[in-house]
């Protein structure tokens, strides 16, 4: 019959009515600059760079400023400059790290090449600021974010980083046990084989 | 205080001729008459500080200004009330920016309106230009003259105060031409006499709407129609028109009619803001175009506080033990109840095209209205039947009057609302 489709209607339109007041999935909106905005895990925007230690920032960067992601970086917006000793010897640690947010195109290039796991990409979107060229030259200290950071914003792909950073670091343990166990051996093979030097 | 003040304060409102109705002034409660009493205490009040040659006069200006303001008030309140709902509705919050939950809004938008260049085009007819939201809103302000707001509260009681207050509605169509027209702009005039082709053609079902009512009250006194309606049998079931079968279909006739006279969705076409810059009101902006609103949200409360006078006993509490609640409030709570089914329907209905439009005004609520008119005969002629039997008889002849012509007319009017056909494009 005519006008049991404007009933539906009016239905419709008085439970989204009396269900944004108490229910949640009807009601979405977020009053974002008081809420923060949520985003998924999967999330990725801008890359940051990670160290271990809460107490040692700078001290426990992982970035040994190899210099990969500022040759790969498409946009050209990583400027590293390695640290050096008084030899002039590199201190595998970055002297400058510098990002620049007006550059950086989000593609995730850094974090793909990066052997070390040092630069992963961020979940940050509120990047403005009032001087568009310091402000938005993200130096190495805004850059650094503990690890603990990267576990709460990407849970996953932190704990696979970790499970392979310590299979690494056990894998380079065992081999160098290995090894130098093999030198030993060798060694005393070798003085087992030769007889000691007179006078030795 | 005694029976004899509150009959001449009374007399002074309505001029000494509510105390002779049905339904008029009776004896209650004290507390319920002093809060029934109330705004015309007030009134007196002010109006003795006059000196006596003048003080009808003062009395008189007191009720003008009181009225006014309570609905521009109303009206104020009802643009965010409406964003809100309408927001609600859509599962957004709507207005919340300005003050605590929005409540600045209203302000922060007159004080928008008011300081916008107000915009006259070069070629218009600068005086009609001007005088058509003079004249938008003074005719819409004029139907509020005749409304009885209470008991007491009867600003104008005329006999006639049905015909003038749909006399004072059809002049917002002269002002709505008259923006067109001294707008100097093909597009205004466009929108202009396509909005006059829709506003006279619901004219006609709003009118008919009425008819069933006036004749089963037997009197064109708003007053009188309300009077008519106030009676409960056991105390319970009011006698309200809408509770009749022909006042049931004229009050859905009228609010469909009401939605169109008031340019309000789905029938917005005279604007319809999203597609035709605002139709006749184009070349309008700053504060005329704040009156042209102004008006549009009157006439809206004007056309609800009517349906309410004539299909829902106006003042008349719903069951005789809630007499005690003064009568204007209930006027209140019956109005605001209207105006929210305003606004669902707004949040719900998609927009017609100008064929739909007129199709339904001309193939499917003018027949009704003429067929109602019939029923409302048919009605009042059993109304003298004596016996169950034939009562029942009457009720049953009447809503198969109301019903198997809607049901009819519907199928033929939904034939042609289905997919638009295109004979060259797919």
């Amino acid at each position: 019959m005519l006008g049991t489709g404007i009933v539906q209607g009016f239905a419709i339109t008085a439970r989204n009515f009396v269900g944004s007041f108490h229910d949640p999935a009807r009601f979405v909106t977020v009053q974002y600059p008081e809420e923060p905005a949520p985003v998924t895990e999967n999330y990725r925007n801008f890359p940051f760079l990670i160290y271990d230690a809460e107490d040692d920032p700078m001290g426990t960067l992982r970035c040994v400023a190899c210099r990969i992601c500022e040759k790969e970086c498409p946009p050209q917006c990583i400027y590293i400059v390695p640290d050096i000793d008084e030899k002039g010897k590199p201190r595998k640690h970055p002297r400058v790290f510098d990002l620049d947010v007006s550059v950086c195109m989000s593609c995730q290039i850094c974090v793909e090449v990066c052997p070390f796991d040092a630069i992963k990409m961020d979940q940050v979107f509120a990047l403005a600021a009032t001087d568009r060229f310091d402000g938005l030259l993200q130096r190495k200290e805004q850059l650094a974010k503990p690890n603990r950071y990267f576990h709460q914003i990407h849970p996953a792909e932190a704990a696979e980083v970790d499970a392979r950073l310590v299979g690494e670091r056990t894998q380079a343990e065992e081999k160098a046990r290995a090894m130098a166990a093999a030198k030993l051996a060798a060694a005393t093979g070798a003085s087992a084989a030769q007889p000691p030097l007179p006078g030795a | 205080m005694s029976g004899a003040v509150l009959h001449f304060l009374a007399d002074l409102l309505v001029g000494g001729r509510v105390g002779s109705r049905p339904g008029g002034l009776q004896a209650r409660g004290p507390a319920g008459d002093a809060l029934e009493q109330a705004p015309v205490m007030l009134r007196d009040w002010v109006a003795h500080w006059f000196p006596a040659p003048v003080r009808w006069l003062a009395g008189n200006l007191f009720g003008v200004l009181a009225t006014l303001a309570a609905f521009a008030l109303l009206f104020v309140a009802l643009t965010l009330v409406e964003r809100k709902v309408l927001g609600r509705m859509q599962n957004r919050p709507g207005p919340n920016r300005a003050g605590p939950f929005g409540l600045l809004q209203p302000v922060a938008d007159g004080i928008k309106l008011l300081v916008k260049e107000d915009i006259v085009p070069a070629a218009a007819d600068k005086p009609l230009h001007f005088l058509a939201p003079v004249a938008f809103l003074a005719f819409n302000l004029l139907a509020f003259a005749v409304i009885p707001y209470g008991r007491l509260l009867v600003p104008v009681d005329l006999d006639a105060g049905i015909l003038f207050f749909f006399a004072a509605g059809a002049g917002t169509e002269l002002a709505v031409f008259i923006a067109g027209w001294s707008s100097h702009n093909k597009y205004s005039l466009l929108a202009a006499m396509r909005a006059l082709a829709q506003l006279i053609s619901y004219e006609l079902p709003l009118l008919l709407a009425v008819v069933p009512v006036v004749m089963l009250a037997g009197t064109l006194s708003p007053a009188g129609v309300v009077a008519a309606q106030g009676r409960w049998t056991f105390g319970l079931l009011p006698h309200w028109h809408v509770f009749t079968p022909c006042g049931a279909a004229g009050f859905v006739l009228f609010m469909l009619a009401a939605l169109a006279e008031a340019n309000r969705a789905p029938f917005d076409l005279p604007e319809a803001e999203s597609e035709l810059i605002a139709g006749h009101l184009t070349e309008y902006s700053g504060f005329k175009y704040a009156l042209f609103f102004m008006g549009e949200y009157l006439g809206m409360t004007a056309l609800s506080a009517m349906a309410v006078t004539l299909y829902l006993g106006g003042w008349q509490a719903p069951c005789a033990g809630l007499q005690f609640i003064p009568s204007y409030l209930w006027f209140v709570l019956k109005l605001l109840a209207l105006l929210a089914l305003f606004m669902w329907t707004r949040g719900t209905l998609p927009r017609l095209r100008l064929d739909q439009l007129m199709r339904l005004s001309w193939k499917f609520l003018t027949p009704l209205a003429l067929i109602n008119l019939g029923t409302a005969a048919c009605w009042q002629l059993g109304a003298g039947a004596e016996g169950w039997g034939a009562q029942l008889g009457r009720w049953v002849l009447a809503w198969a009057l109301v019903l198997v012509p809607f049901t009819v007319l519907g199928r033929g009017l939904g034939a042609g609302f289905g997919r638009r056909t295109y004979r060259y494009a797919t």
